[in-house]
């Protein structure tokens, strides 16, 4: 096994359940559906320029929105159709049922040879973000500033988030894949130390991936399962023992992370030429009939991947795209799948037992479980009586909303709502 | 005891005393800013609210600016037409009209009367409300959670059914709520503009229906009322109130409005 020195991270907890409901079941290949409604800006930074209009007649894996500037991703055809609607937010696309495929660029089959700016172009055009979450265009990451220079590779395959699996099962069946695109992506960023950290109960994996990481000179690491071990900034702490500076990108610490999703998605527009229109989601709840994974298109909605896992035994409390612990409750099933949604979890009601938050009673909790050493309390205090000057001081920009404070929280607090609020206020006074 | 001491230790404090005080007298006398008994007496007229509705920071700094002919004295939109007069003939110029303006929410959508209402129990902010898209099924509408209410220095703005509604004859027009709302709903208008489109969401008809039954469904019949022509224009979808030009209250009733998302201000009433 590996022989690499782990650090531990302050706070953090322990939190895990869930992932048995859809662990051990192989990813299903959902079939062709009625429609699909596609959303326009999927990624962080600036929304995608659109490329088509309505009435359009389109193939599979055409580009159908544009990057529109450095911070953006490109959209892509999830299926071949006619454009049906085009609204603020949506397109609708209605397919012809023949799902033609139109490549719009040809694969590279010796990309070990191939010179790191075609790799690089191909991972932009392919419209590929962060798919574990944030949406982050990766290929602003896999571009960092020249005047930093990158000294390892972190793939995150610790899927910290309870209920979800979809990054877990990505690596037992496509590890070949995985390992082609960190290599890929070791390429591009010219680096020779690659770690990919797992939490230690992921044991099949971890396993099968040490059986084939020797080849590509990829080490394993397997790390304590401790909630949010999945975050950017604690991985590269957990790995290298590095710290990334307040408000700077992990390169600033010499470090680019990937996640599985990603690293797959981008050896898929290498050496397949396919460009990201489709994802792994998890969909799983106690009361889903078939919890599982799925690979769905772009552009399904809620209701209809909800149909794929046969519909739910009981009326649940809550939905979530995503995970419980970062995810957004969903007022109905009309969202959509897009590039960065890892899950659908209905919790039963139950588990989500309305509650009414209470003052804080300064019992430190959360100070104690904060993995990024920020005072939650006096926080959520700040911004409930309007004083952004004073939260801004403690910090509230670093928050990561990882929800382990409110999660902790003996009076209910809504904490991670606060800094939401918080954050959002400190932003809008910066730019006064 | 050494009675000589206590003396002394009298005497010593009352002479640093006097010396301190014929300073501090001189001090006071040589350095004292001129201020103009001007400023108090205005001061004492303006309804120290300090709303800040004048552009000023609180009715002293718009005394000052008053006096200094900074600014006018209608620009306070808490003064009646009286302390303005009074104030004006204190500076000696002529009093001139202002219009009153006021606030009003442009959403109608209560929670009997909108649909695909969640269960929330998040933090009762707008705000932070708004972030997650809010509870009701509009997302343009009412979040009902207050924040405006709580920014208004004249209480004048009540949260009914989850819908906020701004009594015109508490409004003094200071505007502080509109910065408040996090979906711009609160417009200030003329007080004498007595009707208005209570919806702000430019979605198509059919959508806006699914989810409110007072929404502006675009039905146009307002905007074809004879003798009414120019009064409520189309934006969209959606029919808006000019208020440069505003309707009178005979429309109401003529453009016999489906949802009853035009109304006059007594549109409580009319609801019920």
């Amino acid at each position: 096994m590996n022989k690499i020195k782990t650090f531990l991270f302050p706070g953090g907890e322990p939190i895990h359940q869930g992932e048995e409901l859809s662990n051990n079941i192989e990813i299903k290949e959902a079939p062709l559906l009625d429609s699909y409604k596609l959303q326009i800006a999927q990624n962080i930074g600036a929304p995608p320029k659109l490329l088509v209009k309505k009435g359009d007649e389109i193939k599979k894996g055409q580009l159908i929105a544009e990057a529109g500037g450095f911070i953006s991703a490109n959209l892509h055809s999830p299926t071949s159709g006619k454009i049906k609607i085009i609204d603020k937010k949506y397109i609708e696309i209605m397919p012809d049922g023949k799902d033609t495929w139109e490549s719009p660029f040809a694969p590279i089959e010796n990309w070990i040879n191939s010179d790191i700016e075609t790799l690089k172009t191909r991972v932009g055009a392919a419209g590929i973000v962060g798919m574990g979450g944030a949406g982050f265009p990766t290929i602003v990451k896999l571009s960092p500033p020249s005047n930093t220079k990158i000294d390892f590779l972190i793939i995150n395959a610790a899927e910290c988030e309870p209920y979800l699996t979809a990054d877990n099962r990505l690596m037992l069946e496509e590890t070949k894949k995985l390992l082609t695109g960190t290599a890929i992506c070791a390429k591009i960023l010219n680096v020779t130390k690659i770690y990919i950290g797992i939490e230690s109960n992921k044991e099949e994996a971890i396993k099968l991936l040490n059986e084939k990481a020797g080849e590509h000179k990829i080490k394993i690491v397997s790390l304590p399962v401790r909630y949010p071990q999945g975050s950017e900034k604690h991985l590269i702490y957990s790995l290298t023992g590095r710290k990334v500076p307040c408000g700077a990108l992990p390169s600033a610490s010499g470090c680019v992370v990937q996640n599985v999703g990603t690293v797959v998605a981008i050896a898929e527009a290498v050496c397949e030429g396919k460009p990201l229109i489709e994802r792994i989601t998890t969909i799983t709840g106690n009361c889903v009939v078939n919890p599982g994974n799925w690979k769905l298109k772009l552009g399904t909605t809620f209701e209809d991947a909800l149909k794929l896992a046969g519909g739910v035994k009981y009326n649940p409390g809550k939905l979530i795209a995503g995970g419980p612990m970062m995810g957004v409750a969903q007022k109905c099933l009309d969202a959509t799948i897009c590039k960065n949604t890892s899950g659908i979890l209905l919790l039963d009601k139950e588990q989500v037992s309305q509650y009414t938050s209470n003052p804080c009673i300064r019992c430190g909790k959360c100070v104690d479980v904060c993995p990024m050493n920020l005072m939650p309390g006096s926080l959520s205090c700040f911004i409930e009586n309007e004083d952004f000057e004073h939260a801004e001081d403690l910090h509230v920009m670093d928050c990561i909303a990882c929800g382990t404070c409110a999660y902790v929280c003996p009076s209910n607090r809504p904490l991670v709502q606060h800094f939401v609020r918080g954050k959002s206020e400190v932003l809008a006074n910066r730019k006064k | 005891m050494n009675i000589t001491l206590i003396i002394s230790a009298v005497v010593l404090v009352s002479a640093i005393g006097a010396v301190l005080g014929v300073i501090i007298g001189v001090i006071a006398k040589k350095f004292a800013v001129e201020v103009d008994p001007k400023i108090e007496i205005v001061d004492e007229l303006l309804p120290g609210a300090n709303c800040g509705g004048c552009g000023f920071a609180g009715c002293a700094d718009f005394a000052k600016a008053l006096v200094e002919n900074r600014t006018e004295p209608n620009k306070c939109p808490v003064c009646d037409s009286n302390a303005i007069a009074q104030i004006a003939g204190e500076l000696g110029q002529s009093a001139t009209e202002k219009e009153k303006i006021v606030a009003v929410v442009l959403c109608g959508g209560s929670n009997s009367h909108t649909k695909g209402n969640v269960k929330y129990n998040g933090v009762l902010d707008c705000k932070s409300a708004n972030n997650i898209q809010g509870i009701k099924g509009c997302s343009y509408g009412c979040l009902g959670y207050a924040s405006c209410a709580r920014a208004c220095p004249f209480d004048a703005i009540e949260i009914k059914d989850g819908l906020a509604i701004v009594h015109p004859h508490l409004c003094v027009g200071c505007g502080k709520c509109v910065a408040t709302c996090p979906r711009t709903l609160i417009k200030m208008v003329p007080e004498k503009a007595s009707v208005h489109v209570f919806c702000a969401s430019p979605e198509k008809g059919p959508l806006k229906r699914k989810v409110c039954t007072v929404s502006c469904i675009g039905c146009t019949k307002c905007t074809k009322v004879e003798g009414e022509e120019g009064t409520v224009k189309m934006v969209g979808t959606l029919a808006e109130v000019n208020y440069d030009n505003p309707p009178t209250e005979n429309i109401v009733d003529a453009a016999k409005c489906p949802t009853k998302c035009l109304s006059n201000r007594h549109w409580k009433q009319l609801r019920k």
